[in-house]
């Protein structure tokens, strides 16, 4: 169990972009321009509300939103406690949440008029829905990712590629996304003239975690709108899987001042975290500097990152967004983790009673909501973010069964 | 004064142009560190730049990386770093010596164990490329108890603001990074390089060094003539890797190359 929190209240950023101890910005001088640029560009157009309606527009028409908040009826009654009600952020368009975060970046690059995109992708999710703004736009796209994770999810680089986009794969370190981040980080020093870097998770150097947060918040604020108008109240407990934790942020954030809702953020423990073999910094990590922020990494006493593990390319990463760290240590969240085998007996599970084929990454948050919701009683109320669809995983389940497609 | 002050004070007074090289501790093999620190002195280096070996260096090109890489293969940790140290300071106590890579190295073991090792081993201070003065006020506190200089970094891109920021934070030197990229790039405008030195120099009460894209004694004759001095690091890391299966031959070479170099900048001073 982790240690009990500080119960300070939750704080907004301060401007400099620290959440507590954690954020920050700490990155090569020659990047500081641009991201003083980027957060000037923010803080206008979150003033400005003909950006806010294109914003929602875009949502509307192109993503496909609100997704609904669906109450699995035959899963609650499987697992005999609380009412199970998912976010379908996996109907939205390109198959998970990442698009909202990518839409509102995509609008920051037009106003900047920066033609040039790079992206960074671990399971391809980002990256996809990274190529498919950068299409709709007629921007260039240039996604890096670890040459490991274009052999696991090569059916997302061809996606990428159909869409136009540069997938370059990483042979570096571990080859996988924390790879593809250092690789997309030199990009960005070289071509910041012309660049804007599309980060996929609420991790990075300030404003990016405040930035993503924003976008991703539609989740929250729909669910919470959606669970009151459904139920007539607010959830008892909010589950979501946390790889750099921008699903979770975007379902935990609108409902910060809520305090009687309870938010539990599910990490990869892989192999288990007795193994070593895992992804799961706040559960298993220490404080730290990697990528832009201070937050909890997994590195060893030397400061060293850690390979990781996970079956799940997307929770495959050392580090973790920043506001996750604060809400770890102010005790207004928690986080668990779940591993390779419970996730999977979770996407099994909801695929045949629900007829909903979850991301794995997903599976990880259904997979403790599993055991959370049998432990609650039938009045209270889980909402678990069912972040994406798991069509992008057929290969890898099929590969575990031994079957060959 | 530290020794780092005094080294480059005592250069400008004989109007000479400072030779910062860069070299990773523990690359390709851990043995090989302190002869390579001798004969970069050797050669006529000013100050020496230890690159502390890191896995995700971001903002390194592709020669830092190998480095970095070779040495971590070869097993090199923090510990050896200052023992590294330590045992240069046992022959060469004048040559100032600092640290340079990535912030979790400190973070992890804490500022002030980091810095109080590192004052023990005989360093004289750090730059690490991913920490900007806004970030830096608890380590310029645990450094200032242990006498340690904090070198940060000014780029191209860099408004008068922080130029002026950075300028008055820097202890040392103020380490100009001469091009939009990596270490280690090849697209160094020496005009650019002219304007934005003044700019620093108008500002600055130390002395500016100017590294990343410096391969050769005329690159670095170029630079120098606008500049107190030049940083050296990729064309010499190269070296190292090539002959990383014969690291006997190793100070031979960087002796020779830091020659060249130091040959063409008094030569061109």
């Amino acid at each position: 169990m982790q240690r009990k929190g500080t119960n300070e209240p939750y704080r907004e950023p301060t401007p400099d972009g620290h959440f507590g101890v954690y954020g920050g910005r700490f990155v090569a001088e020659t990047l500081f321009h641009a991201l003083d640029q980027l957060e000037a560009l923010y803080r206008e157009v979150r003033a400005d509300p003909a950006f806010e309606r294109e914003f929602h527009a875009d949502l509307a028409q192109y993503v496909g939103r609100p997704t609904p908040l669906y109450f699995a009826e035959r899963l609650t009654a499987v697992l005999g406690g609380a009412m199970v009600l998912l976010k379908r952020e996996d109907l939205n368009h390109t198959g998970a949440h990442k698009v909202n975060n990518t839409v509102g970046q995509a609008l920051l690059a037009k106003r900047m008029g920066k033609p040039r995109i790079i992206a960074e992708t671990g399971a391809g999710q980002h990256g996809v829905a990274t190529a498919t703004v950068a299409a709709r736009l007629g921007l260039s796209c240039h996604v890096y990712m670890g040459s490991d994770d274009v052999k696991r999810q090569s059916l997302n680089v061809y996606r990428m590629k159909l869409l136009g986009a540069e997938v370059i794969p990483v042979h570096s370190g571990s080859r996988t996304l924390k790879d593809a981040m250092n690789e997309a980080l030199r990009d960005w020093v070289t071509n910041v003239d012309n660049t804007h870097y599309i980060i996929g998770t609420v991790a990075g150097p300030h404003p990016y975690p405040m930035l993503v947060r924003d976008f991703q918040s539609v989740i929250g604020q729909e669910a919470r709108a959606q669970c009151l108008a459904q139920t007539g109240r607010l959830p008892n407990a909010l589950i979501a899987c946390v790889g750099g934790g921008s699903n979770a942020i975007g379902l935990f954030h609108p409902f910060m001042n809520d305090a009687d809702v309870e938010m539990i953020g599910v990490e990869a423990a892989g192999l288990g975290l007795e193994t070593g073999k895992h992804a799961a910094p706040l559960s298993a990590g220490l404080p730290g500097v990697l990528h832009g922020n201070r937050t909890y990494l997994m590195s060893d006493a030397d400061g060293q990152i850690l390979d990781t593990y996970s079956v799940s390319a997307g929770l495959d990463y050392p580090g973790v967004g920043p506001e996750h760290a604060y809400l770890r240590d102010l005790g207004r969240a928690r986080y668990v983790a779940v591993t390779d085998g419970e996730a999977l007996a979770a996407f099994r599970r909801l695929t045949q009673i629900e007829g909903i084929m979850p991301a794995l990454e997903s599976a990880h948050a259904l997979a403790f909501a599993e055991q959370e919701a049998s432990r609650r009683s039938a009045d209270d109320i889980v909402i678990v973010n069912l972040s994406g669809r798991g069509d992008k995983d057929i290969m890898t389940v099929a590969e575990l069964d031994g079957i060959r497609l | 004064m530290s020794r780092v002050a005094d080294r480059l004070a005592a250069l400008s007074a004989a109007g000479r142009k400072a030779l910062v090289t860069f070299i990773t501790a523990g690359d390709p093999l851990p043995a090989a560190t302190v002869p390579a620190m001798h004969a970069l002195v050797a050669g006529g280096a000013d100050v020496i730049e230890l690159g502390m070996p890191f896995s995700d260096p971001e903002a390194d090109g592709p020669a830092v990386q190998a480095g970095s890489e070779r040495a971590l293969r070869a097993g090199t940790t923090l510990a050896e770093v200052f023992d590294m140290v330590a045992r240069f300071r046992l022959e060469d106590r004048a040559t100032p010596v600092l640290l340079m890579g990535y912030l979790n190295t400190a973070e992890r073991i804490g500022y002030e164990e980091f810095a109080a090792r590192a004052a023990k081993a005989g360093v004289d201070g750090t730059i690490f490329v991913n920490l900007p003065p806004e970030e830096a006020t608890d380590l310029r506190a645990a450094y200032a108890t242990h006498g340690l200089d904090s070198v940060f970094l000014i780029a191209p891109t860099s408004t008068p603001e922080r130029v002026t920021r950075i300028a008055r934070a820097s202890t040392g030197f103020i380490y100009y990074v001469s091009l939009k990229g990596v270490t280690g790039a090849d697209h160094l405008a020496v005009d650019d390089v002219a304007g934005k030195v003044a700019a620093i120099k108008r500002v600055a009460q130390i002395p500016v060094m100017v590294g990343f894209g410096i391969k050769d004694g005329a690159s670095a004759a170029r630079v120098a003539r606008y500049s107190d001095g030049v940083v050296v690091g990729s064309a010499l890391v190269n070296t190292m890797g090539a002959h990383a299966d014969d690291p006997e031959s190793i100070p031979d070479l960087l002796s020779a190359q830091v020659r060249d170099m130091r040959l063409a900048l008094d030569g061109g001073t």
